[in-house]
């Protein structure tokens, strides 16, 4: 229950970070995805199930505030959070590299979606452009936020499961 | 182990695979029904917005405060230097200023003459504070924490100083969302001042780290337009009020079909720092009933 609230409160933060405080520290204009790292992050920690639902949840707040439609980046991210489920199998907490890697696939793939959904079908055929300008710096600027975030993420996370685990014990 | 009391400490867990495929389908249909209804909007953006509207005023308030501070140190020595030439500019500008008084007490009274009512220094405007940018790196929309209760609803024109900010597309309790004329989506109609030609203009995201707009159709077959015209808003747009400003032109040339003329124009305001917003509280269509 107090992994929930967490997660639910983690969101918001992410999601208020992203939308305020970060336009001020953007490089180039660019701002950092933490949503997908969020998303990413509980996909292969917590397996497909909670990384499709902090999925949802992320996306809906963005859809509500800046979306055309509620429901698309949440099925977008939703699926995200899914695929990276899979990978909850080969994950070790020791090991960064794969984390990192899932991460910034995950933030690429979520741009490329975006982009052929949003701008191609528009005839807005620069994805030349659009990738060296938008897509690559996001990746970038993410991944060096994901490297300070994830494991703070990781940390507090085992600590609340391993606190489930006492206090689950107990009542047995 | 009877089963009464298995089932009692059974839980039910539906498969990651159910639930996705359910989700999917919740969306889908949520997608379908705002793009024609606007209802979630109304229930589902008011719940929200009470949550995280305070939040980002906060924020937004602290980070404001904190770049201004940086802001104030760093620059306190450019500034005593301006405000000297400042200081000369006032002396000269108050003579200027006296100067136009006198002429604006001519044209107040050449424009009751004229019934020159429609200029939209006259539209009623209330002020508002960006508390919120688009999450991602794709458009350029805003929330402001000014809502229904304000007296605001779609379609309402957004300025900042003088020129044309964008307008509201969805509206909450204390929060209304702004796309602006820059995105990559937008269209406006518009015209060259001088000679009162209409054009389209078009945001490109191509373009907007340039700081520039595209304008597209433009017909000049006098060539009467010249670079730094400026462009506003034109009578026959249903959304935007007319006149208001839009931006000068930078570049244009000749299409390829010889007939119409597109290239870029530089927009009246500054898209890179916006903080506070003007938002006309009449819309088009309740100026045309």
């Amino acid at each position: 229950m107090r992994r929930k609230v967490f997660i639910g409160i983690l969101i918001l933060i992410c999601f208020l970070l992203q939308c305020t405080v970060f336009h001020a520290l953007a490089f180039g204009g660019i701002i950092p995805n933490f949503l997908i790292i969020l998303t990413s992050s509980y996909g292969f920690m917590g397996g497909k199930k909670s990384g499709l639902i902090t999925g949802v949840l992320s996306g809906l707040l963005l859809d509500i505030f800046f979306g055309e439609a509620i429901g698309f980046s949440a099925l977008i991210y939703m699926y995200i959070g899914y695929i990276n489920g899979n990978f909850r199998k080969i994950f070790f907490p020791e090991d960064i590299k794969l984390p990192l890697c899932l991460i910034a696939l995950s933030d690429l793939v979520y741009n490329l979606i975006y982009y052929s959904l949003l701008f191609l079908l528009r005839s807005r055929f620069h994805i030349g452009y659009y990738f060296v300008h938008i897509i690559l710096p996001e990746v970038i600027y993410t991944v060096a936020i994901a490297l300070i975030m994830y494991p703070l993420i990781l940390r507090i996370d085992q600590k609340l499961a391993e606190h489930e685990k006492r206090s689950g014990k107990k009542f047995v | 182990m009877s089963p009464i009391i298995r089932k009692k400490g059974e839980k039910f867990t539906l498969p990651s695979k159910y639930l996705l495929l359910i989700i999917t389908f919740i969306c889908i249909c949520m997608m379908v029904v705002t793009f024609t209804t606007d209802m979630f909007h109304d229930s589902l953006g008011n719940v929200v917005g009470y949550v995280t509207v305070p939040f980002q005023n906060g924020i937004t308030e602290v980070g404001t405060w904190l770049s201004d501070k940086s802001d104030e140190l760093s620059q306190i020595r450019i500034l005593l230097q301006e405000n000297k030439e400042l200081r000369q500019k006032v002396d000269e500008l108050t003579i200027e200023n006296t100067m136009l008084q006198q002429d604006k007490y001519e044209l107040n009274q050449l424009r009751e003459l004229y019934k020159l009512d429609e200029e939209y220094s006259g539209y009623e405007k209330v002020g508002a504070r960006i508390i919120a940018w688009d999450g991602g790196n794709w458009f350029h929309s805003f929330t402001i924490d000014k809502g229904k209760d304000d007296g605001l609803a779609v379609d309402m024109n957004v300025m900042a100083g003088s020129g044309l900010v964008g307008r509201i597309v969805a509206v909450g309790k204390n929060w209304a969302k702004v796309t602006s004329i820059i995105n990559d989506n937008s269209n406006v109609s518009g015209m060259v001042l001088s000679t009162s030609d209409n054009l389209i203009v078009c945001g490109d995201l191509e373009l907007m780290s340039q700081g520039l707009i595209r304008f597209e159709q433009l017909v000049d077959s006098k060539n009467q337009v010249v670079e730094g015209d400026k462009i506003v808003t034109s009578n026959i747009s249903d959304k935007y009020l007319p006149g208001i400003l839009i931006g000068y032109i930078s570049s244009m040339e000749m299409d390829s079909n010889n007939l119409t003329k597109s290239g870029y124009a530089t927009p009246a305001v500054d898209f890179q720092h916006l903080e506070e917003v003007l938002v006309i509280l009449e819309t088009k269509q309740s100026l045309e009933d």
